[in-house]
């Protein structure tokens, strides 16, 4: 192909989201992935599309932003590609639950702010819950219900995505790395990778848990460090017994936490195949990804504790990954004013696959000089913490 | 779901007609008792974990040897459910016990008690050297209706047979390729099946020329011989089973004479009547342990010094999974890998065995090939993950429609390898299909219930 406008670095979902969002507004990009596109982080997550675990401010509203934009994306890339847009996508809403009396106040608080920030948070009863979930502990001090949460599956998002950019004449590429970023008068000439130089006007970095690495190798250092988690699968289970999104109050506490000592709460949903996906744990070990038993054990206590009838559930399998975690929790997009043409959009911890619709659509807007559909400044590189 | 590996590999394997697991053995009453701690592990009691334990017990150290099954002997020696308990003096013989995971440091999450079982005890145990020795299960290849009731693992046929005094099927055809068909063919007979015949489908001038490198030193195969031509059963070459059919369960297959490649021989096809089917082409290594520990993997199999030492410090491996090589080579790497860990001096009597072994096993694998002409029997309507019912056109679309290039993705994308077994059924058959290198990497390397995970108490 000729030269690309723009190298998207990272075949994530939050970097397929960025192509896909540049494509559609005319821009060629080509689209690089060190590994297999779509296998890092985008392929250790839940698919969580989330905005009950958000605290009112900028995350939410790019949340917010998310929840609405995805279905429409959705549905725009079905009339295109057919099919193979089919991602899984279930809009079945979650349900937070404190388990014991002195988490119930926080909870009750946290969810009338959420409402002020316009979050549909029902606060119900009990009874409520177990309706909502039959097989729901009876240990309920309160809960609360989100319709807006949703779930897809992260892989065939992000192949969606692939699939629309390729549609559109641009072009996808694995097992390429990039190490640098070559500059001519200040501004971004080319993107170096490990054999070949890349010529380019912009280059964005949407390399997750590596865009700190990668942004060192470019020589416009941004802190985005690794963040361990790890997920239980079970075997398949009879449908319905796990409906919603349903966590423990205290994982709002574990997301917003920046500490490295592990964290974890319990966070059990059901997918399409029948299995049951239990997180949820952060730690900060770098890139260390040993298997840690008792992080499974925490997991396995905290779910069965929320669900007993899990007790007898199989787990066939664990997967972990790493989070791109950033000190102050919000995500980066935008344009680096120390290096013009380099872009950043990552830092978006364990809600990446919420927050790319929008991330993906704001950092379009910022490249082409549309005007932005949420606030772009909390997001900036140079933000003040 | 029929098909299954009968050695508890594949954790698929209720039998509705037979009502029993080829890999549960027998229920077993004995409390588990909390293990001490030795100076040596070894997982797999087959004939090389057995080997290797009596070789560590014998250099006087003190020996751990844990398996799954309730029996010494693994699936080669695997006793019949009345057979007599024949222990190792000197070995700390956990039964019943699997090994779910492995952390840094050859630290061992132990469960013993039948898998069924809900209340097995969980156990750690930290094994200052380890010898892994957890063998081979059938490599199963997919073909139109290798999914029917009825259709078997010659493993697991061999495991009934043997286990449990259990036929498959009365009208019963075995196919595949590799030596391990006979034995399969002699077991079914003891327990009363017809067998309609044995489909070899490489070919008997490949035999010839393995002879000369020691193939038909093997006193079991003149044996064999006898036990087909006593009961008249057919022995075919060039010719396998390459589709299945019937509604609810098996009823007749589609034979087909070979090519040099394994495609079909246009007019060779015939059908036959049958109520059970055993397919075995060859043996997949279980290799999950030792991945799980770190050990480095090449060309298929763990890589191992002279002293059986692999890639990890303290960590040894024995028999198949070093290579597919039959329970003589086995032993032989088991006693290297157990004199060599507790610190004896190996004989050359030993060494020479093993030597000859990998010569033996090197003219099995040339004699015994799969051959890339498996994939023209496949329609795109054909099962290729038995668990997740992911048939050849999904896998093909996850490849060409969706840009899948590495084993995550691709499953992620058909969910091929995603159910009960995690890909280990259908893992070679789908990186053979796609061209995507098969993950072994598997970390819980059994599955483990999350009340267990929730008593376990970490040591």
């Amino acid at each position: 192909m000729a030269h690309p406008d723009v190298v998207v670095v990272g075949a994530g979902v939050i970097g397929a989201a960025c192509a896909e969002a540049l494509t559609a507004r005319g821009v060629s990009v080509l689209v690089l992935d060190r590994g297999a596109p779509a296998s890092g982080t985008t392929a250790s997550g839940e698919g969580n599309v989330l905005v009950s675990d958000k605290e009112p401010g900028p995350e939410l509203v790019l949340a917010q932003a998310s929840r609405r934009r995805w279905p429409t994306l959705l549905a725009e890339l079905r009339e295109e590609l057919g099919p193979v847009a089919e991602v899984e996508w279930e809009p079945k809403g979650g349900l937070v639950v404190a388990t014991t009396s002195v988490a119930a106040q926080p909870l009750a608080d946290f969810a009338a702010a959420q409402r002020g920030a316009g979050v549909d948070a029902r606060a119900i009863t009990a009874s409520d819950a177990a309706h909502l979930e039959p097989h729901l502990t009876k240990e309920i001090a309160a809960a609360v219900h989100y319709p807006e949460d949703a779930q897809l599956q992260p892989v065939l998002a992000t192949t969606t995505l692939l699939a629309a950019v390729r549609k559109r004449g641009s072009e996808v590429r694995g097992a390429v790395e990039a190490v640098g970023i070559e500059r001519h008068g200040g501004s971004v000439k080319a993107l170096r990778t490990r054999h070949s130089t890349i010529p380019c006007s912009a280059v964005i970095n949407a390399c997750g848990p590596w865009s700190g690495t990668f942004s060192r190798a470019a020589g416009a250092p941004i802190d985005i460090q690794p963040r361990r988690g790890v997920v239980l699968v079970t075997a398949p289970l009879p449908t319905n017994t796990v409906r919603h999104k349903v966590y423990d109050a205290d994982y709002v506490g574990a997301v917003a936490s920046g500490e490295a000592d592990l964290q974890t709460s319990a966070v059990v949903e059901s997918t399409q195949a029948g299995t049951v996906l239990i997180g949820s744990s952060r730690q900060r070990v770098g890139f260390d990804d040993s298997m840690r038993v008792d992080v499974l054990r925490e997991l396995a206590r905290k779910a069965v504790r929320l669900f007993p009838i899990l007790a007898d559930a199989q787990i066939m399998r664990s997967y972990g990954g790493f989070r791109p975690y950033a000190p102050d929790h919000l995500p980066i997009i935008g344009e680096d004013h120390r290096l013009p043409g380099l872009w950043h959009a990552t830092g978006h911890e364990g809600a990446g696959i919420g927050l790319a619709a929008a991330t993906g659509q704001l950092l379009a807007e910022l490249f082409t000089g549309q005007a932005p559909h949420v606030d772009p400044e909390p997001f900036r590189v140079d933000r003040r913490p | 779901m029929s098909f299954f590996c009968g050695i508890g590999v594949c954790h698929g394997c209720v039998q509705p007609p037979l009502t029993v697991r080829a890999c549960q053995h027998i229920p077993d009453a004995t409390p588990a008792a909390i293990p001490h701690a030795t100076d040596i592990v070894v997982v797999g009691a087959g004939p090389a974990g057995v080997a290797a334990a009596k070789a560590a017990a014998a250099h006087g150290a003190s020996v751990t040897l844990i398996d799954s099954a309730p029996l010494l002997g693994g699936q080669y020696g695997r006793q019949a459910v009345d057979s007599p308990y024949v222990g190792i003096p000197g070995v700390q013989h956990l039964p019943n016990t699997v090994v779910w995971a492995v952390e840094p440091g050859n630290r061992l999450h132990l469960l013993s008690g039948p898998l069924d079982a809900p209340n097995r005890v969980a156990s750690v145990i930290n094994a200052e050297n380890l010898i892994l020795a957890t063998g081979a299960y059938d490599r199963a290849i997919p073909f139109p209706g290798w999914d029917l009731p009825g259709v078997h693992t010659a493993g697991a046929a061999q495991a009934l047979a043997k286990g449990k005094r259990l036929a498959v099927g009365k009208r019963v055809l075995i196919a595949g390729t590799g030596p391990f068909l006979l034995p399969v063919a002699e077991s079914l007979v003891n327990v009363g099946s017809r067998v309609l015949g044995v489909l070899e489908a490489n070919s008997p001038t490949r035999w010839a020329r393995g002879a000369r490198t020691g193939l038909h030193k093997i006193p079991e195969l003149a044996k064999y011989a006898a036990v087909l031509a006593k009961n008249r059963i057919p022995y075919r070459t060039k010719r396998t089973v390459i589709a299945a059919h019937g509604a609810e369960r098996v009823t007749s297959v589609t034979t087909a004479k070979l090519d040099g490649d394994w495609r079909v021989i246009p007019g060779s096809e015939r059908r036959v009547e049958v109520d059970a089917v055993c397919v075995g082409f060859g043996f997949v290594p279980q290799l999950d342990l030792a991945v799980a520990s770190g050990c480095v993997v090449a060309n298929g199999f763990v890589r191992v010094d002279s002293g059986q030492r692999t890639s990890v410090a303290g960590v040894f491996a024995a028999g198949e999974i070093t290579g597919i090589g039959g329970a003589d080579l086995a032993a032989a790497e088991g006693e290297v890998a157990g004199t060599v860990a507790a610190g004896g001096t190996v004989s050359r009597e030993a060494l020479r065995r093993v030597h000859k072994g990998r010569m033996f096993a090197e003219a099995l694998a040339k004699a015994h090939p799969v051959r890339p002409g498996w994939r023209t029997w496949l329609t795109p309507d054909t099962i290729i993950c038995r668990c997740e019912r992911v048939d050849h056109e999904a896998l093909r679309e996850a490849v060409d429609l969706r840009g899948a290039t590495d084993s995550r993705t691709l499953k992620l994308t058909s969910r091929v390898g995603l159910g009960r077994c995690q890909g280990r059924m259908c893992g070679r058959a789908v990186a053979e299909l796609t061209g995507i290198p098969e993950s072994v990497r598997r970390p819980i390397v059994a599955p483990v219930r999350l009340g267990e995970l929730c008593e376990g108490n970490p040591a």
